[in-house]
């Protein structure tokens, strides 16, 4: 926001590499008032689509960009003000903005995202980093997923921390070979990654199976671990959906995928094209049945959780700051298992986000970031 | 000659030989009853050639055939019952009766099939070649074709690759004188299929198809340049078949040479009385053969008649490994 | 994001890994190497548009040159794939079939058939296909309908790189015999290709573009010339569903029907010449299968049943163009009782 009180809203960046957006749907109109929260646009991305929400409070003056055209990440798509701003200052800020958006995507100078690798136990590991200060932040995705899950925290936590996401055994372009495809072995990798990164105070993030895996990591090596963020982690009941895990790891066509992707997210809507796409293109990839085969046994005993998380909760005291989240309509691991592990771990902060799904991290990115940015501040 | 093959190979020269001739002869028994579906092609009076090259064979080599390919394959080493089964369209034949006369095949055993496709065999088994020689197996693989086939752009175009590639080839020429109603005297452009040879870099030999040990001779050479990676080899036999070129055929084109050749130049007859003659083998050996034989032939036949053709559902079944 | 490979780098790609996997994998054809027995230098050509660069090297004693004598080396590469061998043998231009065809639709597609189950022909056939480099008319045809006639054979089309590479792939890794299309003008393509190792089924057609209110069936080169089509179609308000093929044999008739039952009308884009075609199966299984969805005749946008021209301007008129599709997609897209 500018001592004006006029607030650009900008394109995001979802994801390292994402280079511009489309927006496919303006929520708000122009002279809208808006709270922080509230949805202002459908965005699409190369990778996905997403929704972009006003983190300041304001009306709605100017909408720049228009449905359909690619707008370069960080270009100026909308202005926020209070309505004693004069029309004249808006229409000269817009002016210039509309110029940007008009001038096209900068030349590709080819520099993506670095992508680095790391053996450990033996094994590749893929991770990507943004941000050159602060704590080291490690994201660590869930079964089936990979570090672009965290497309939507990545850039925006950047700002303030050096934030990394890797690829986990079997997933990404990490090396598909999962050996046992236990817990430890996967944490193997989380902690060869913070190796890497010359880390020995790091805060993890897990999702799903990637919150076993860095409960896992931490309780190895709770010295380096400042902080625990889990989204709806396995490992803290009996429930699961079965069908779910097995139904991944088997399915060969797009329509076997689509409805089983649909089962993570409450809004099935955002299941793009481009996300069954690029999940069935992961399958493919030699080795990778026999890796997911492989995890859906250490996920799961019969038709319920194998991993038994609280012990690795349990060994870790009540030094490290831990906070879970749960989507409340998560069809996955259900959301009442969050009191489980706050039975486990008293101190630990608990937010259950209403109306998300089994992936909050990309449901509600907001709140999911603000509950990392939370649990890093708790560390102290 | 008799001599340096020893008794046990003697007795299977002569069983493979009198294995052909009572199956063919059956077969064209048979055929005559309108029973026996579709074309056969039958290989009386040449039995020496399959004979003959066969006996150097082992598990390692694979043949090629014809049409005319009933033979080859008893000679090496396919179940006579299984072939019976097949000619008659059987679900229990070699092919599970989805190929027949002209398609019986069984690749356990290295027979690569008969051929429908004249010339179709050369090109296959340049490449059975390529693969005994890239896999270092010692594997040799022979093409059996007939002086029709011997003028086939493939056969031609086999010769000159399996020069050019140095493969373990032998390329047996079987010239009995007729492609189907045409004599090879006038449709070979050179006075003999061996004459080809030295123009496709490879030696060529003539050899009189009914003299089993002349035909052994030459194969166990040929055999044994291809085994020490000195190249393929052209070998013709001449000789003739007993039979039309299909069963039906009324053979108006040819002189009387059958009788001449079932009196004077037959194989079977010849083997017996060269074994005799040294004693490698007594009249008795011999008939136990000739009975042994008799009875098997018997068996196959009645056993066909008596199987049951393919289900319906086969006819989709088999096209693909997976589709 | 996956570096980009052009389509001839994606396709040497999956030769390479796959002959790495599998040493029973071995290529051969005229000039896959180049320079064979001449004195200047060895894989001189690495294949005639240098598909094949490189692997000779790489892969001592497993590429190799032939002479020109196809029925012979394209039999010895099937006879080689029934003892053992997964041969991928290259049919330099598919205009050539006529001196191997034989080998390829008597013998291989028909051993495990003939041979009651018995066979496996594990034999890849690679060839280059399509006009548009003013080639003339017997080194320009698509004449992959003639094979997907063929039962035992299977036909692969792939239209980018990364289709190419998991295609290929799959194609050495299948048991059948498969021809394998490569159109001339896609070598120099660019797209994203992973650098592992993967596969793409077959019998699986491609949504390249989401579309509600004319289904274009296409495959191979007229996959992009479509989605040209598509985007000029969409300014005027034509929502186009793009359905590539990918494979003709097997082939994926539940997207075909699916995306026909949705739009209700169908054009089909190829660029073979019309009788007995690509276009005339799909459109006869549209017709037959999805007669109750049908809102309007069947397009069918193709080559002239000519030979392929030789002069540029005849050639660009023979091959269907982005244009010619509107053309043939906005009658059906408007068409009423």
């Amino acid at each position: 926001m500018t001592d004006s009180g006029i607030t650009s809203v900008a394109m995001p960046k979802w994801g390292l590499s994402m280079r511009s957006g489309k927006i496919t749907d303006w929520v708000v109109a122009e002279g809208d008032p808006v709270a922080p929260g509230d949805d202002l646009a459908d965005i699409e991305t190369e990778k996905i689509t997403g929704t972009l929400e006003a983190d300041s409070p304001g009306l709605v003056r100017r909408l720049i960009a228009t449905v359909g055209e690619d707008v370069p990440v960080g270009a100026a798509i909308a202005l926020i003000a209070p309505p004693d701003v004069p029309d004249a200052v808006l229409d000269d800020l817009a002016a210039r903005a509309r110029a940007v958006i008009d001038a096209g995507l900068p030349e590709d100078d080819g520099a993506g995202p670095v992508v680095e690798t790391v053996e450990a136990g033996g094994r590749k590991v893929s991770y990507a980093g943004a941000g050159d200060s602060g704590d080291v932040v490690l994201l660590v995705h869930g079964y089936g997923g990979d570090r672009n899950s965290w497309l939507f925290l990545q850039e925006p936590l950047a700002a303030r921390h050096r934030v990394y996401a890797l690829d986990l055994p079997g997933h990404g372009t990490s090396a598909k070979d999962v050996g046992d495809g236990s817990v430890d072995l996967l944490a193997d990798a989380v902690l060869g990654v913070l190796d890497a990164v010359g880390s020995d105070r790091a805060h993890l993030v897990g999702h799903s199976l990637g919150g076993a895996v860095v409960l896992a990591a931490a309780a190895r090596s709770p010295g380096r671990i400042a902080s625990l963020t889990l989204f709806a982690p396995a490992g803290f009941g009996p429930s699961i959906s079965a069908g779910y895990v097995r139904g991944f790891a088997a399915a060969q066509t797009r329509r076997e995928l689509k409805p089983l992707v649909g089962q993570l997210f409450a809004d099935e809507q955002l299941v793009t094209r481009q996300v069954v796409d690029d999940l069935l293109a992961y399958k493919r990839l030699d080795g990778v049945d026999a890796a997911l085969a492989a995890l859906a046994e250490t996920l799961l005993d019969g038709d319920e959780q194998r991993i038994d998380s609280a012990a690795a909760v349990r060994a870790l005291g009540e030094v490290v700051p831990v906070t879970v989240v749960w989507g409340s309509a998560d069809r996955i691991i259900p959301a009442e298992q969050a009191s489980s592990v706050a039975a486990v771990a008293p101190g630990a902060a608990v937010r259950v986000i209403d109306g998300a799904g089994h992936m909050p991290h990309m449901e509600r990115p907001a709140e999911a970031q603000a509950a990392v940015e939370e649990t890093i501040a708790r560390a102290g | 000659m008799a001599d340096t093959l020893t008794r046990d190979q003697l007795l299977t020269a002569y069983r493979t030989m009198r294995t052909i001739r009572e199956f063919e002869e059956r077969v064209h028994k048979e055929f005559a009853t309108g029973e026996i579906p579709g074309f056969v092609h039958l290989y009386a009076g040449e039995e020496a050639s399959a004979a003959g090259v066969c006996l150097n064979l082992d598990e390692r080599d694979t043949i090629a055939s014809t049409h005319r390919g009933h033979g080859h394959c008893i000679a090496k080493g396919v179940d006579v019952g299984g072939m019976m089964a097949e000619i008659y369209g059987r679900t229990t034949g070699s092919c599970h009766g989805k190929g027949g006369s002209m398609h019986i095949a069984d690749l356990s055993k290295g027979m690569l099939g008969a051929n429908g496709i004249v010339g179709g065999g050369p090109p296959l088994i340049c490449g059975t070649a390529l693969a005994a020689k890239l896999k270092g197996t010692g594997g040799v693989s022979v093409a059996f074709f007939g002086d029709g086939g011997s003028n086939q752009g493939t056969t031609l175009e086999s010769m000159n690759l399996a020069s050019v590639w140095n493969l373990p080839a032998i390329f047996v020429a079987e010239n009995n004188g007729y492609a189907e109603s045409t004599a090879s005297t006038w449709s070979v452009a050179t006075d003999n299929i061996a004459d080809r040879a030295g123009a496709f870099g490879m030696p060529g030999v003539i050899v009189d198809g009914f003299d089993f040990f002349a035909v052994h001779e030459a194969a166990r050479e040929a055999v044994a340049r291809a085994r020490e990676g000195g190249g393929p080899t052209l070998i013709e036999m001449k000789f003739t078949r007993y039979f039309g070129h299909f069963e039906g055929d009324q053979q108006t084109y040819r002189a009387q040479e059958v009788a001449h050749a079932r009196a004077e130049l037959d194989c079977l007859t010849r083997f017996a009385a060269q074994v005799t003659a040294d004693g490698s083998l007594s009249a008795a050996d011999l008939a136990a053969v000739d009975g042994a034989v008799a009875i098997l032939i018997d068996k196959a036949v009645a056993e066909a008649k008596a199987a049951p053709l393919p289900a319906p559902a086969d006819l989709l079944t088999d096209v693909y490994v997976r589709y | 994001m996956p570096r980009n490979l052009t389509y001839r780098e994606a396709l040497n790609e999956a030769l390479a890994q796959e002959m790495e996997r599998d040493p029973s994998v071995i290529v051969m054809g005229e000039d896959n190497a180049g320079g064979e027995g001449a004195p200047g230098e060895d894989d001189a050509w690495g294949g005639v548009l240098g598909v094949t660069k490189g692997l000779y090297h790489k892969f001592p004693g497993r590429v190799l040159d032939t002479p020109i004598s196809e029925s012979a080396f394209i039999g010895a590469a099937i006879g080689a794939a029934t003892a053992g061998l997964r041969p991928v043998a290259e049919l330099m231009f598919v205009d050539f079939m006529g001196v191997c065809f034989d080998q390829i639709f008597n013998q291989a597609a028909k051993f495990r058939y003939m041979f009651g189950g018995k066979a496996v022909t594990p034999v890849v056939i690679r060839t280059m296909y399509g006009a548009g480099l003013r080639a003339a008319a017997q080194h320009s045809q698509a004449l992959y309908p003639v094979f997907t006639h063929i039962p035992g054979l299977k036909v692969v089309v792939p239209a980018t790189p990364y289709d190419a590479k998991g295609l290929l792939i799959a194609a050495i890794r299948d048991n059948d015999p498969v021809i394998f299309f490569e159109h001339k003008a896609l070598y120099d393509l660019t797209g994203p290709v992973p650098e592992e190792s993967y596969t793409l089924p077959f019998g699986e057609a491609n949504v390249v573009r989401e579309g509600s209110d004319v289904t274009i069936v296409t495959l191979g080169r007229m996959v992009h010339t479509s989605l040209a089509a598509a985007d000029e179609l969409a300014a005027s308000g034509v929502s186009c569903e793009v359905v590539d093929l990918r494979t003709t044999s097997p082939l994926d008739e539940d997207t075909i029907l699916e995306s026909v039952e949705n739009t209700g009308r169908l054009v089909v884009v190829d660029e073979a010449t019309p009788r007995c075609s690509i276009a005339t199966d799909i459109s006869a299984l549209a017709a037959s299968r999805a007669f109750g969805a049908l809102r309007a005749p069947i397009g069918m946008v193709t080559a002239p049943h000519t030979p392929v021209p030789f002069s540029a301007a005849l050639e660009d008129q023979y091959i269907p163009d982005a244009q010619r599709i509107v053309n043939a997609v906005k009658p059906v897209a408007e068409w009423r009782r």
